[in-house]
């Protein structure tokens, strides 16, 4: 199978993703082999909530690829303001460039977007729905510190709203993995999202806890995401919770000494820094694999001659 | 199955209830309440002057109490069937012409239905303005909204976009 749009991890096979992850890791090594690979070539970065750091990592790979960037600039000096749709704007820029990045508040836009227009999209982020790239990063960071295949991960914070987790978890089944949820209930992942996950694995690797304490032993990697404030009606409500799911030190006490702990960034008060300087801390090198990752991704959506999957399958 | 024909069974109460149809359709053993939502979902309001009869909760054998809709004039297409089958999944779609019911189905779940409901998710892209034609895949024991993955199990007919 092909794809010429990426908007969800998962379409992503098992076979798909270790493309991209092997070809990230080639352009880790040596990414003046593909400097100039894509000269000559424009993306457009269209990006309806501001994201400065998955913008800025959009558009340093595409630069290290040879190619260059057009930027729609922010949606308040937009055409967007004055009432254009998506379906528009997207077919208008379409015709500028050679593949197009989206990130935009509603959930789905991807997919709809990914309709009107015949250049590769990728998908950036759409509301509380997916981010691929996002995704292929981690796993990249996962599979460099622990491995994908005998890994047991917890995941722990907002569950709920976070895409960045749901993308995650859907691509983690197509290895041998255990995932641990671990949440405040009212932050628990989508009953969708647990549907889905049943449903692509069998479920005996899918549990879901309200405490780090008793899973965190047994972890490989610990990834650890943002509980927003805004999400709670009340200040005391997030008070309560907001201290059970922060890491430091003392937590990591009880931690394998292999403990892998990621953060998709940017993150408040959820990792004290004391950990930077552990081996535990994982998270700006997660951020750094952005480039290769993203390298490979659009190299592989604008050849030819690749595509994700392209020549894997017969 | 049974042949269940308790709307022409004798009875005259039940006979002037739902009157004879010449040439249509006629929905039977719609669970009882949904009729109003049969019509919603097939875009049936009477102001094209179809000829329509509805019965609601009529006794049956197969189901305690089921709805009737009779639609003079007009032959459901397979498309509407396989929709109407959301909200009546046990219907019975029967063919009349000349008062003779000359095609009896019943109606089978499609994979996927589109333009038919509405995303009750206010962050999906399908709730704005855009040029979209929205798309629910068709699950087990419910619908999702093939753009944002939002799923209803509950309630679907409160989804029909009219
Ligand atoms: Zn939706």
């Amino acid at each position: 199978m092909r794809h010429d749009h990426l908007i969800t991890s998962k379409q992503l096979s098992r076979g798909d993703i270790e493309t991209v992850l092997d070809y990230a890791a080639e352009i880790d090594d040596d990414p003046s082999a593909v400097a100039d690979r894509h000269a000559g070539t424009l993306l457009g970065l269209l990006f309806f909530e501001p994201s400065t750091r998955t913008k800025m990592s959009f558009e340093t790979a595409m630069k290290r690829l040879g190619g260059d960037v057009v930027d729609m600039g922010s949606v308040e000096s937009s055409s967007v303001t004055k009432g254009e749709t998506l379906a528009d704007t997207v077919r208008v820029i379409e015709g500028y460039t050679d593949a197009l990045v989206l990130r935009h508040p509603k959930q789905g836009a991807a997919t709809m977007a990914s309709e009107f227009v015949d250049v590769p999209l990728v998908n950036a982020g759409d509301g509380a729905g997916h981010h691929p790239t996002q995704t292929m990063l981690d796993l990249y960071t996962i599979r460099e510190n622990a491995g994908l295949d005998d890994l047991t991960i917890g995941i722990m914070g907002d569950l709920k709203y976070g895409r960045t987790v749901h993308s995650l978890a859907y691509a983690l089944t197509n290895f041998d993995t255990r995932q641990h949820f671990i949440s405040p209930e009212s932050l628990q992942l989508p009953r969708e999202v647990v549907y889905d996950l049943h449903q692509r694995q069998d479920g005996t690797g899918i549990k879901e806890h309200d405490s780090l304490e008793d899973v965190l032993p047994s972890l490989d990697v610990l990834y650890v995401t943002r509980i927003q404030r805004e999400r709670f009606p009340d200040e005391n409500e997030y008070q309560k919770v907001a201290g059970e799911y922060q890491i430091d030190g003392d937590t990591l006490e009880a931690a394998s000494d292999d403990l892998t702990v990621m953060h998709p960034l940017p993150r408040v008060d959820e990792i004290a820094p004391e950990i930077d300087e552990t081996d535990h801390a994982a998270y700006f090198e997660q951020a750094h694999n952005g480039v290769p990752v993203r390298m490979a991704l659009l190299d592989l959506l604008l050849s030819d001659d690749k595509g994700i999957g392209g020549g894997t399958d017969e | 199955m049974s042949n269940d024909h308790d709307h022409h069974d004798g009875n005259d109460a039940h006979e002037l209830r739902v009157s004879k149809i010449r040439d249509g359709t006629v929905i039977d053993h719609v669970h009882g309440g949904q009729a109003l939502n049969v019509l919603a979902i097939l875009g049936i309001d009477g102001s094209n002057g179809e000829e329509v009869s509805v019965g609601m909760n009529v006794p049956s054998d197969r189901l305690a109490r089921k709805d009737i809709v009779k639609v003079e004039g007009r032959e459901l297409s397979q498309d509407e069937v396989d929709v109407l089958s959301l909200i009546a999944p046990d219907a019975t779609i029967n063919i009349v012409r000349d008062y003779d019911v000359v095609e009896k189905h019943r109606v089978e779940r499609p994979d996927v239905v589109e333009g038919v409901l509405s995303c009750p998710n206010a962050g999906c892209i399908t709730t704005g303005d855009e040029p979209v034609t929205s798309r629910f895949s068709v699950l087990e024991d419910g619908v999702r909204c093939s753009y944002c993955e939002t799923i209803v199990r509950d309630e679907i007919a409160a989804l029909i976009d009219t």
